[in-house]
């Protein structure tokens, strides 16, 4: 129903493109879609105020010259911004200690549990920790039991005290056994609470108090609306944490509550999880964050993540064929192989530039996987190297084949034309669907 | 660097005063902007879009909310500020669709000779299965059989959790392990319940985000499943939607009501500062009722849904 906050201030900015100078009448245009954008996305009323009235201030205060289109000039300006209300740089967390003692916190349903155990995998697998799990939640039914079931699931221990209500005893007893047990790193979990319920903020308290943890985590959920700033304020009040964690990013939320946590508390987001499985979590890159709402991509984050997986001489390759229109049936099915190893495919779609916008609407099922695989496997080695050889009568033997129909294999090759177009654009260098061009070099 | 050094401790020391600030209820604000005029003042209006957003209420439904108001006031001339006041609240409540059921019989169910299949869908970490534990409370308090059948078999020990609260409300629960085909726990379930005569069925569901298409494809083959037992289940569909969830939960709705078609709404966590106000512009978008409210973790409490107090929370600080 809402479009997103990058469609929004895209299409604000073509408002004032071509328009000669930046004047209080377009501008307060521009920024009332700005404000509203930022709303539908759930910042906080008055942050979004404030946000605004900032980048008038400073739109107004500058000369434009000839040389840059008001446009341009504007998205630099939302984006600066932007960038430096979600701070600079990426910030890690404090493992020093030995053990190194971590306590997780926030509302209920955020995504602690889940998160205490994607944490500790990290640790472990890849900066060589040791992590004991603690299992803090005494409340919620069989919260523990979800505890050591995720710990069986990454081989780490978890410590439990079975009948014991006492969360602040058992943290303490934990960290006792870690230290006797060699584990340089112990990761408490708690039960959710609510900011306005007196006695559980108390208990937390305390818990902090009785084990001095070297980093205090809180979690909340990204599809959180205005409430966050009231939330964050309040267990930062009592907690003093020291960064913030962002929990379910693979849906579609907009995601605005990272915006105004970070602004009202001053602490740092650190990590972000992206999935139910226990390897989505990710390290938070502030700048590349601002980048991907304003819809200019998190590219950097996708090299990355690519990086990992892809062999670079099979990507140099690609990149040649790309940018020379020879990408094949055969590229695609490494393609497609690639892709699935990497992880949820809308979420890396998303942060191609300009992508974005174009699957917002598109369904991508892994599993429709199965059918293109199919229909691939049905080629004859000639027509996957070279697919203008796809007559008619070919097609349909090849949907006879794969056990699908002419109108799939169809599909298929739109698709696959279309991606073809959209890579070589990649490959480069164009920025698809987004005009504002230039500032970022 | 200097410049926006400055900049920014001005800017965070103006967010901090505004989010501190005291608010003057909107009522005593309402009163001194209201008196002796015959148009509501933009001041009213600025206050009550405040109000609203701030309540996760969302730009569009607020925008009609004041379009509402206006035409009212125009219509109907001067207003002293107590009908204002009334009138504001029974204009925004009117978004709400009437839960026809709820407000004079609560926890009733129509009458038939099948079980009534209630599916709970919804996000993960929403209350789905707590909100669960508490309806087959109220159901048995209500006199009715009640079985619960635990087809989330994907989240660590998402099972547990639901055989401890069908324990501590002393219903019966059918599961299978976890990891095993949850369409095929919910057969089981209606199966189990319409041979032993059974009145309420509750299915509980993984959380899921809605824009996961296995997933919600998931969630369609669960109740076309059911439906070989008893063709009209499940009779309702119950969305879970957590209080402090923004503007995502129109996406929320309209995904699940795609998948399942929703019939009605559970808000949750209203026990804590967060309004839940994105409801009103589902329900009036949707026309999906809003038939419960979770207002803390205990077993009790569950609250049938009113939509005049609701709305009246949106005015208290
Ligand atoms: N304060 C408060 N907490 C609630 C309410 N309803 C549920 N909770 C808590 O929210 C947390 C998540 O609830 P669950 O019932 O496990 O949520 P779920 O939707 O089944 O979660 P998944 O199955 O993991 O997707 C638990 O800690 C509950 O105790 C409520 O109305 N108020
Ligand atoms: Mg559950």
């Amino acid at each position: 129903m809402f479009e997103n906050l990058s469609d929004r201030l895209e299409r604000s900015f073509k408002l004032l493109k071509g328009q000669g100078k930046i004047t209080e009448i377009n501008v307060a245009e521009t920024l009332k879609d700005v404000r509203r954008a930022m709303l539908d996305a759930d910042v906080n009323f008055k942050i979004a105020k404030t946000f605004t009235d900032n980048v008038k201030e400073k739109a107004l205060g500058q000369n434009v010259l000839s040389a840059v289109k008001p446009g341009q000039m504007m998205v630099k300006l939302v984006h600066d911004e932007l960038a430096e209300l979600m701070g600079s740089e990426a910030t890690d967390i404090n493992i020093k200690g030995s053990p190194a003692v971590l306590l997780v916190a926030g509302l209920q349903g955020s995504g602690k549990t889940t998160f205490s155990g994607k944490l500790a995998r990290l640790l472990k697998q890849k900066r060589g920790k040791n992590p004991l799990l603690v299992a803090g939640d005494v409340y919620r039914p069989a919260a523990i039991e979800q505890l050591k079931v995720l710990g069986e699931q990454i081989d780490t221990p978890v410590y439990t005290e079975e009948g014991n209500k006492n969360p602040v005893a058992i943290a303490k007893a934990a960290i006792k056994h870690a230290r006797q047990a060699g584990h340089d790193m112990v990761i408490v979990d708690t039960a959710g609470r609510l900011a306005v319920d007196e006695e559980m903020m108390n208990e937390i308290a305390s818990i902090k108090k009785a084990i001095n943890p070297d980093e205090i985590l809180f979690v909340v959920d990204s599809m959180t609306g205005q409430d966050a700033v009231n939330t964050a304020k309040e267990f930062n009040d009592r907690l003093d944490f020291d960064g913030v964690v962002l929990t379910k990013l693979d849906g579609d939320t907009r995601g605005g509550a990272a915006l105004s946590i970070r602004t009202v508390v001053d602490k740092p987001i650190k990590f972000v999880g992206t999935g139910e499985k226990l390897d989505a979590l990710d390290v938070f890159h502030p700048n590349r964050m601002a980048d991907r709402i304003l819809g200019m991509g998190d590219v950097v984050s996708l090299v990355e993540k690519a990086q990992e997986q892809f062999d670079e001489v099979e990507a140099k390759k690609l990149q040649k064929k790309l940018a020379r229109n020879q990408f094949n049936f055969n590229d695609f099915l490494k393609q497609i192989n690639q892709v699935k190893k990497m992880g949820n495919l809308k979420d890396l779609a998303g942060m191609i530039p300009g992508m974005g916008k174009a699957i917002k609407d598109v369904d991508i099922d892994d599993d429709a996987f199965k059918h293109v695989e199919a229909i691939i496997f049905s080629m004859t080695p000639a027509e996957r190297e070279d697919p203008s050889l796809l007559s008619g009568t070919r097609r349909k033997r090849i949907a006879n084949g794969s056990g699908t129909t002419v109108q799939e294999v169809n599909r298929l090759l739109k698709q696959f034309t279309e991606t073809r177009k959209m890579m070589k654009m990649v490959a480069q260098g164009k920025r698809i669907g987004n005009p504002q061009q230039g500032f970022r070099n | 660097m200097g410049i926006f050094g400055n900049f920014n401790s001005k800017k965070k020391e103006n967010l901090d005063k505004g989010l501190k600030k005291t608010k003057e209820s909107f009522f005593g604000k309402l009163s001194r902007a209201v008196v002796g005029k015959s148009k509501v003042d933009d001041d009213v209006l600025d206050e009550l879009e405040e109000v609203l957003i701030t309540s996760d209420v969302g730009v569009d439904t607020t925008i009609k909310i004041i379009e509402r108001i206006e035409e009212r006031v125009a219509r109907d001339k001067y207003m002293g500020v107590e009908e204002l006041n009334s009138i504001l609240k029974e204009e925004i409540a009117g978004l709400l669709e009437e839960n026809n059921s709820a407000d004079v019989s609560d926890f009733d169910l129509p009458p038939s000779d099948d079980p009534y299949v209630i599916m709970v869908v919804g996000v993960n970490g929403v209350g789905k299965t707590t909100t669960i534990g508490k309806l087959a409370y109220q159901f048995k308090q209500a006199g009715k059989k009640v079985v619960i059948g635990a087809a989330d078999t994907f989240r660590a020990a998402a099972i547990d959790q639901l055989e401890i609260w069908a324990q501590r409300v002393d219903v019966p629960l059918v599961k299978q392990k976890m990891g095993s085909d949850p369409a095929s726990v919910a057969y089981d379930t209606v199966s189990s319940a319409k041979s032993s005569g059974a009145d309420v069925v509750i299915i509980d569901t993984a959380g899921r985000l809605h824009n996961k298409v296995n997933l919600m494809n998931e969630l369609s083959k669960i109740k076309r499943v059911m439906q070989k037992v008893i063709p009209v289940a499940p009779q309702e569909v119950l969305l879970i939607l957590d209080g402090s969830t923004g503007q995502n939960a129109f996406e929320q709705a309209k995904q699940f009501t795609k998948a399942t078609e929703v019939t009605a709404l559970a808000l949750t966590k209203l026990d804590g500062t967060a309004k839940g106000g994105v409801v009103l512009g589902i329900s009036d978008q949707f026309k999906i009722p809003v038939k419960y409210i979770g207002i803390g973790e205990k077993m009790e409490d569950l609250q049938i849904f009113r939509r005049r107090e609701f709305v009246e929370t949106f005015f208290e600080k």
